[in-house]
């Protein structure tokens, strides 16, 4: 099984989203996060979506969606020649006066933000990669997260490719 | 310039398209269409049931090769043709549905006869709009008859909310559209062609395997002229069946599940298959692990996601079976390669196909299916178009009905939807009334679209209903008597209702048959006949049909009758 980071630009048009979906449901694929928005082109969307799959399955989703008439153009990403961040926000409890300290100094160590500090909880942001946040997300579990948002993956080669 | 209504440009953009018919039924969302229709010179064709208009512009499609055309209105109207369009297009057939919608300011408040068709439809179309404007209409028509009908073909819905069917504006009609995202040809590589021409020429046990690609392209003098160019022995998919004719010197016929003994031998001992159009489905393959093995495997197709997508290719081609079929021609001819009459190979394979000539066992009696196919063979013209509905009467088509005129043998193979065949008969009329048309039915399909009778007698489209009538949905029953023990539920039609009667409440002709040579008689009386004409011939409900491939094993592992 590999993990593979597909960009794929689109018409910006209602129901695009619905669609690339669908096809991911009705062909048994895995979705395992994604990400929408505008491009430069006000008339084209990328999606950038992370899957998880065998390498034959990886070459069936990518010609799938490439076969659908709304999308424009269909890459899987190399990841080693890839930007690729998500933002998550954790709510993290505060039990005891020393949590709040020790929760921002994992916080700082992985370059991640603190807000909204409370008496009994607080928020910690970080911008990085998903396989970077599943690690802040394992040292944070043991003072009990409240509450997880995650965008997804967003995704650019870099320049030259 | 002048103003027109959404709909009257809709009508006036079908026109322009060269749309001559219509199937259908109205209802309130889709009124404004039909006022138009009335003043147009299209020809509506009133269905009983959504489902069958459908099925017709399906059957005109396949016949025709250019987008049948159906209405339907919003809510129930546009549920009903579901089935319809997931048939067109599991069989990649050209087809173009418009249905009226709710007016855009109730969409989405429950309405009376709402429902998100676009929705609903979306996995079992190739591609659906819902135009938002009138001025949207013409170009939305003239993009969906073009992905309609071009590349790998399948079933395009239009949903039309009613306000855009009814405001006015100055339209313009395209003459072309581009699809910034739709590139439906590729120019076939010559590279890869050169090839699959060495594998081919290289292999010892080659054949080659027609699928329903072939027939959408209508390659058929291509094929013969490759295959006799190579000498190589073509068995088929069933959707394929007679790609290539089958009463051909080469031709094995269909592989598969209830393929051809012959033809599934073959395939199993080949170490090299050119598989022209075709998906390779779990019928036509058996278990996909087996049938690659110690087999190359050259695939051409028009969709690149079909390649790899079930089969290990070997050399992979992707276009149109056509224009690549030519350039293989074209190649073979500048080579000066000497082609083979006789090799062990050819040797073996004519010694099988005359095994199986003889020593198929076929069951004793006046009317069984081998005999009545044969029968109906033996009396129709070569061109006669065909359609089947589903269950053992089609595969008892497959095995004992030779199609000797190239592509004109249609069925709902890959839905492989009872109900489909009669309408889709009269759809086939309707693209080709100067020809025979038959749909080889059974009891239970007919029994699901049979008020299409009304259709056939009323519009002038006559049919003959072929009717192997063993009172039984027999396909489901075989199941029950081989993998379930004969624990039959479900199965029995307890002899009803009376065909005869039946087609005759209809004002069409119903005759019933004891032996063959009433059943040649009817058969005439059908073809001379200008209504549609049931021909309800009685059956041994329990009668097998064999050589039967067991889901999940392999096509060596055929069960023979005994
Ligand atoms: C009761 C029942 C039993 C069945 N038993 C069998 C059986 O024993 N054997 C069997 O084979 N099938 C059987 N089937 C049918 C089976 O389900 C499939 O529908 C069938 O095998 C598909 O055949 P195909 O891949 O050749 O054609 P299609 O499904 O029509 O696929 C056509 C292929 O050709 C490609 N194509 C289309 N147009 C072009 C073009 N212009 N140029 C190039 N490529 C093109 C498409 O991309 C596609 O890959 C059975 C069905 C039923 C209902
Ligand atoms: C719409 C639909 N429902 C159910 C089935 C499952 N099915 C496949 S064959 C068959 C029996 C068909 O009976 P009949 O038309 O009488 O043909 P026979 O097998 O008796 O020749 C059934 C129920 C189907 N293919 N399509
Ligand atoms: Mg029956």
């Amino acid at each position: 099984m590999v993990w593979a980071i597909l960009s794929i630009l689109v018409e910006n048009k209602p129901g695009i989203l619905f669609k690339v979906t669908h096809l991911f449901r009705s062909r048994n694929f895995n979705i395992d996060s994604i990400s929408v928005g505008v491009t430069e082109n006000p008339e084209l969307s990328k999606m950038t979506i992370t899957t998880i799959g065998d390498e034959k399955q990886i070459g069936q989703i990518v010609k799938q969606l490439d076969k659908m008439i709304d999308t424009i153009e269909v890459k899987r990403l190399d990841d080693k020649k890839t930007v690729f961040r998500e933002l998550s926000l954790f709510r993290v409890k505060v039990s005891k006066p020393s949590d709040s300290m020790e929760i921002n100094n994992i916080a700082n160590s992985f370059g991640a933000k603190a807000h909204d500090a409370r008496k009994d909880s607080i928020m910690v942001e970080l911008t990085a990669t998903p396989e970077q946040i599943n690690n802040l997300q394992e040292l944070l579990a043991p003072y009990g997260i409240l509450d997880i948002a995650r965008t997804g993956v967003a995704a650019l080669q870099r320049g030259g490719d | 310039m002048e103003k027109i209504s959404g709909a009257r440009s809709l009508i006036k953009a079908l026109e322009k398209q060269g749309v001559k018919e219509i199937f259908g039924l109205p209802g309130g969302a889709n009124l404004p269409m039909y006022d138009e229709l009335y003043k147009s010179n299209i020809r509506h064709i009133l269905v009983r049931h959504e489902q069958s208009a459908a099925h017709m512009a399906d059957g005109f499609g396949r016949v025709s090769r250019r987008a049948g055309v159906c209405f339907a209105t919003s809510g129930p109207g546009a549920t009903n043709i579901v089935t319809g369009l997931a048939t067109a297009n599991a069989d990649s057939a050209p087809m173009v549905a418009i249905t009226g919608q709710v007016p855009t300011a109730m969409i989405g408040r429950d309405a009376f006869q709402e429902s998100d068709i676009i929705g609903i439809a979306n996995p079992v179309v190739k591609y659906s709009f819902q135009p938002t404007k009138a001025t949207d209409i013409p170009e939305v028509v003239k993009k969906g008859f073009y992905i309609a009908e071009t590349g790998r073909p399948g079933a395009v819905l239009i949903d039309i909310p009613k306000d855009v069917q009814t405001n006015e504006a100055e339209m313009s009609f395209p003459e072309e559209v581009k699809i910034r995202g739709y590139h439906p040809w590729t120019d076939p590589d010559v590279v890869a062609i050169e090839k699959a021409i060495k594998l081919l020429l290289s292999s010892t046990r080659p054949v080659i395997l027609a699928g329903g690609g072939v027939i959408i392209s209508s390659a058929f003098a291509e094929l013969q002229s490759l295959a006799e160019m190579l000498m190589i022995p073509v068995v088929s998919t069933f959707k394929g069946k007679g790609a290539f004719p089958e009463n051909h010197a080469l031709s094995l016929g269909p592989i598969g599940m209830h393929g051809h003994a012959e033809a599934n031998k073959i395939m199993s001992e080949a170490d090299c298959v050119l598989a022209i159009g075709t998906r390779f489905s779990d019928r036509s393959v058996g278990t996909f692990a087996e049938f690659e093995k110690n087999l190359k495997i050259i695939h051409l197709d028009v969709d690149p996601a079909e390649i790899g997508k079930n089969q290990t290719t070997s050399v992979a081609i992707v276009g149109d079976v056509k224009a690549s079929l030519r350039i293989f021609v074209k190649l073979l001819m500048q080579k000066a390669f000497k082609k083979t009459e006789e090799n062990e190979w050819l040797k073996h394979v004519s010694e099988v196909k005359q095994y199986w000539h003889d020593n198929l066992k076929i069951p004793q009696g006046e009317l069984t299916a081998a005999r009545i196919m044969r029968k109906l063979r033996e009396v129709m013209p070569a061109q006669s178009i065909v359609t089947t509905e589903v269950g053992q009467h089609q595969m008892w088509a497959s095995l004992f009905y030779d199609v000797i005129s190239p592509g004109t043998f249609f069925s709902s193979t890959g839905l492989g939807t009872m109900g489909w065949g009669f309408p889709a008969a009269i759809g086939a009329k309707a693209a080709r009334p100067d020809l025979p048309v038959v749909d080889i039915a059974g009891d239970g399909s007919f029994n699901m679209t049979e008020n299409s009778l009304a259709t056939s007698v009323l519009d002038n489209l006559p049919v003959i209903v072929f009717l192997v009538n063993n009172y039984t949905l027999g396909m489901v029953a075989q199941w029950q008597r081989t993998f379930y023990d004969r624990r039959m539920i479900g199965v029995d039609q307890k002899r009803c209702p009376d065909y005869c009667k039946l087609a005759e409440s209809y004002g069409a002709q119903g005759i019933r048959v004891g032996d063959l040579n009433e059943l040649g008689q009817a058969i005439k009386a059908g073809l001379k006949s200008d209504v549609a004409t049931v021909i309800d011939i009685p059956i041994d409900p329990e009668e097998d049909v064999l050589p039967f491939v067991a889901p999940g094993t392999s096509l060596k592992d055929m069960i023979l009758p005994s």
